[in-house]
């Protein structure tokens, strides 16, 4: 009998510690999760005020602009159907150029993109595919639009 | 012509793997000895023909032969000879080839390290590894002929990746693929183990040193990816929980556990099948990996391919892999016996939690790498889990790990008191707590994420000192020189593998707490004071390299009015492909880096320059130099050698027996 309940007390600790480990990540999962949100999604007020997520899109072309500490940054991400204002204090990735494709994560505020972090592509033929995504679903919301 | 031998030469392999894959195993399955010994020429002459075809494909990058496809759009002829040679391996086809080699070089092994091992049991093993090997070699040939051609040739080719034209290059690739491909030897010890019923200490036994080496392979395959990262990338992170470094972490993490749980089924014979599951799930969790890396699901640096084909193709020898070996896991380990009884209070139940612990966090890293995957194939919408989340789960999983890991080798195996070893880790443990407040309050940084890996390092550290002169004192009387030889190479291993981790977290945590960053527009003359030190930016100069234009930034970095450095950070277009990189500039000191990378030139001539302070950041990979050479001491063990003597001598004479 002491074996046993020796051994129903080792599985029972074991048993609690996953649980508890289980759930620490489960909880952690879903208050980190970032999501994602086309320009237009946030031009129609779905995107949430106050929280992290990723705005995913072209550089617009001329929109690149230093503020005079030359550090920050003010450029525009669109997918072609709407615009975002961005505002990004840092060093800028290196493959970041207007006309290409880029993805901020940050947070919404007065209309104003604040991103912390700027994705850009890795080589000269690869687009984000959450920028990619963006472009996509303006251009067929445009041709359905238009038909 | 040589490229075409090379293909010849893969096909070759090819069939030799399938040979290697099937006689073996019906010898074992017959009892036949004669086709139980093809294994091992058969696993021999693949390796040569691997060689050779992979010598065939260096040869075409290192003379610039274009009319191949793969050298044509990953070389160029200007590249530096020794990103030709790496360059085979920077691009999907050729990397495969290296996996297809070093799965290879470890069958190889095999077959010169454990002839000790039963005929039959060491014909299972070929058997399994030829499997495998059959399965990437014909992946390879099917979906990603490296020796393609490419008629007609171009005159010059598309170059290596700019990102990838770095010293990392050279080792980081071939050791991380050592380490992933090392599991498949511990795999094939499972499921050879599975197939004859035979799991027990000695099967045990044999895989620690196999699965140890591996081991080591990938700590350092992963150390050296982070320390590249940490000086390419240009913004001095040193791990980003990118998909595809949390394809490497996770087979690590449960390679952890593995190395844990054999100790267990080696020392007392229980968590057999808890093993067993371990050695298969950290192989999958390579495939995984590879699947991952290679099929385009997921982008970054690391992904070459865009091909769906071969992504299906690695999926499907994932669930090939996984079923069959779950299959043969669900028939035969019902009918293992569970091993040796331990109580609450016993080493084995440290080792479990363990266990426990770094299969859950090896389960979160998974969850929160493939989760915005599977939205995103099922058109759910795009997410992204990023930092935050692995760092939110990471801290409270492994904090108790490291606790685990402090009560472990103080206690006893099979059963032990609460009380007496409590009171023998009480006073490092209260000592290092007072530490851990004493050192955050005098760098003025009481937070208690740095007040809890100080206190964690500070423990690690003081019970490895008084574990080891606990372990010196039990033979008193002796001479020092002979109680120290009567340690043994496994006992080294563990202590300097947990006094790696203890030298991992200080650099974690003070890295991760003290750092500082300042990015600046600086003109010519101009200076910037960051963390103490002062930088003045002596403008920039042209400094082309053979297949590059760059800039070059002269920083003098000074502190107290002593010129400590002279930093030269570059920004650099790579001609090929027209693609800037930024080569940061890295003052290394044991306590500190100070670390300087350029941004853009802007109109007026000055430059954005990014300046970083990193406290003990060296101490990140210090901590993985122990932890692998802690495995390294441990898979050295005299034991292994020994016993592989005595068995080898009783197998020739049961052999002589069973022969008269």
């Amino acid at each position: 009998m002491k074996a046993r309940s020796k051994r129903l007390m080792l599985v029972g600790g074991g048993v609690a510690l996953l649980v508890a480990a289980v759930a620490l990540v489960l909880s952690a999962f879903q208050q980190n999760l970032v999501f994602f949100h086309t320009p237009t999604e946030i031009a129609e007020g779905k995107a949430p005020t106050g929280k992290t997520f990723r705005v995913g899109g072209m550089v617009e072309e001329g929109s690149i602009a230093r503020e005079p500490d030359g550090v920050t940054v003010r450029f525009a991400i669109t997918d072609t159907a709407k615009v975002i204002p961005v505002t990004y204090k840092g060093t800028l990735p290196d493959l970041f150029k207007e006309g290409k494709g880029a993805v901020v994560q940050g947070k919404l505020e007065n209309g104003v993109f604040r991103a912390t972090e700027v994705l850009a592509k890795h080589d000269e033929n690869y687009m984000p595919p959450e920028a990619a995504h963006a472009v996509e679903q303006a251009q067929k919301a445009a041709t359905t639009l238009s038909q | 012509m040589i490229p075409e031998l090379g293909h010849f030469a893969l096909i070759l392999a090819l069939v030799l793997s399938l040979v290697q894959a099937i006689v073996p195993l019906v010898g074992a399955r017959r009892n036949s000895m004669a086709l139980m010994a093809v294994g091992r020429p058969a696993a021999q002459g693949q390796f040569f023909f691997i060689v050779f075809s992979y010598v065939c494909l260096t040869w075409a990058f290192v003379t610039s032969d274009f009319s191949v496809q793969l050298a044509a759009s990953n070389s160029h002829s200007a590249t530096p000879i020794m990103y030709k040679i790496t360059g085979v391996w920077g691009n999907h086809e050729g990397s495969l080839l290296l996996w297809a080699m070093s799965l290879s070089l470890w069958t190889v092994a095999v077959t010169v390290f454990s002839r000790h091992l039963p005929d039959a049991f060491l014909a299972r093993v070929l058997g399994v590894l030829g499997m495998v090997s059959a399965g990437f070699i014909s992946f390879t040939l099917v979906t990603s002929n490296p020796f393609e051609r490419l008629l007609p040739a171009v005159a010059d080719g598309r170059d290596l990746n700019p990102l990838l034209q770095d010293p990392g290059m050279i080792i980081h690739p071939p050791l991380l693929y050592m380490g992933y491909v090392g599991f498949s030897v511990a795999f094939a010890f499972a499921i050879a183990a599975l197939m004859s019923g035979r799991l027990d200490a000695a099967w045990a036994r044999w895989s620690r040193p196999w699965t140890t080496v591996a081991w080591v392979f990938l700590t350092a395959g992963i150390a050296v990816g982070s320390g590249w990262a940490y000086y390419e990338l240009g913004w001095g992170g040193w791990w980003f929980w990118d998909p595809v470094e949390n394809a490497s972490f996770m087979p690590w993490l449960l390679g952890t556990a593995l190395i844990h749980s054999l100790a267990v089924t080696e020392k007392r014979g229980a968590f057999r099948s808890w093993t067993v599951l371990l050695a298969i799930g950290a192989f999958s969790l390579s495939l995984l990996g590879t699947f991952l890396v290679r099929s385009g699901v997921i982008t970054s640096v690391h992904a070459f391919a865009t091909d769906p084909k071969r992504g299906l193709y690695i999926l499907a020898l994932l669930v090939i892999v996984i079923g069959f070996s779950l299959l043969l896991y669900a028939l035969r380990a019902p009918r293992l016996a569970g091993g040796g009884s331990f109580s609450f209070v016993s080493r084995e139940t440290s080792l479990l939690g363990n266990n426990v612990l770094l299969t859950v966090a090896s389960a979160s890293v998974l969850l929160g790498t493939l989760y915005p995957l599977f939205l995103d194939a099922l058109n759910l919408g795009k997410i992204s889990v990023g930092p935050p989340y692995f760092e939110a789960v990471f801290v409270p999983l492994m904090t108790p790990v490291v606790v685990l890991m402090m009560f472990g080798p103080f206690l006893r195996w099979k059963d032990d008191d609460l009380v007496a070893a409590a009171r023998k880790v009480a006073p490092a443990f209260i000592a290092s707590a007072l530490i851990g407040f004493a050192v955050a309050w005098a760098v003025d940084h009481v937070t208690w994420r740095t007040v809890l890996g100080l206190f964690l390092a500070a423990w690690v550290v003081l019970a490895s000192i008084q574990l080891l002169v606990g372990r010196l004192k039990e033979r008193a009387g002796a001479s020092a020189g002979s109680r120290l030889r009567s340690i043994t190479a496994s006992w080294w291993g563990m202590w300097l593998a947990h006094l790696g981790v203890g030298v991992f977290i200080i650099g974690v945590t003070l890295v991760g707490s003290l750092d500082q960053n300042l990015d600046v527009k600086m003109k010519e003359g101009q200076r910037a004071e960051l963390a103490g030190y002062t930088f003045l930016f002596r403008g920039a100069v042209d400094a082309d390299g053979p297949n590059y234009d760059a800039a070059r930034g002269i920083i003098e970095l000074s502190r107290d009015g002593r010129v400590l450095d002279t930093l030269t950070p570059e920004k650099r277009l790579y001609r090929a492909q027209g693609m800037p990189m930024t080569e940061a500039s890295l003052d290394i000191g044991v306590f500190r880096d100070v670390y300087v990378s350029l941004g853009e030139q802007l109109p007026d001539g000055a430059w954005i320059v990014s300046l970083y302070y990193k406290p003990f950041i060296s101490w990140i990979w210090m901590g993985c130099v122990l932890m692998g050479l802690g495995g390294l001491c441990a898979a050295a063990d005299r034991r292994y050698r020994r016993l592989a003597a005595r068995e080898a001598a009783a197998g020739a004479g049961q052999r002589v027996a069973a022969s008269a």
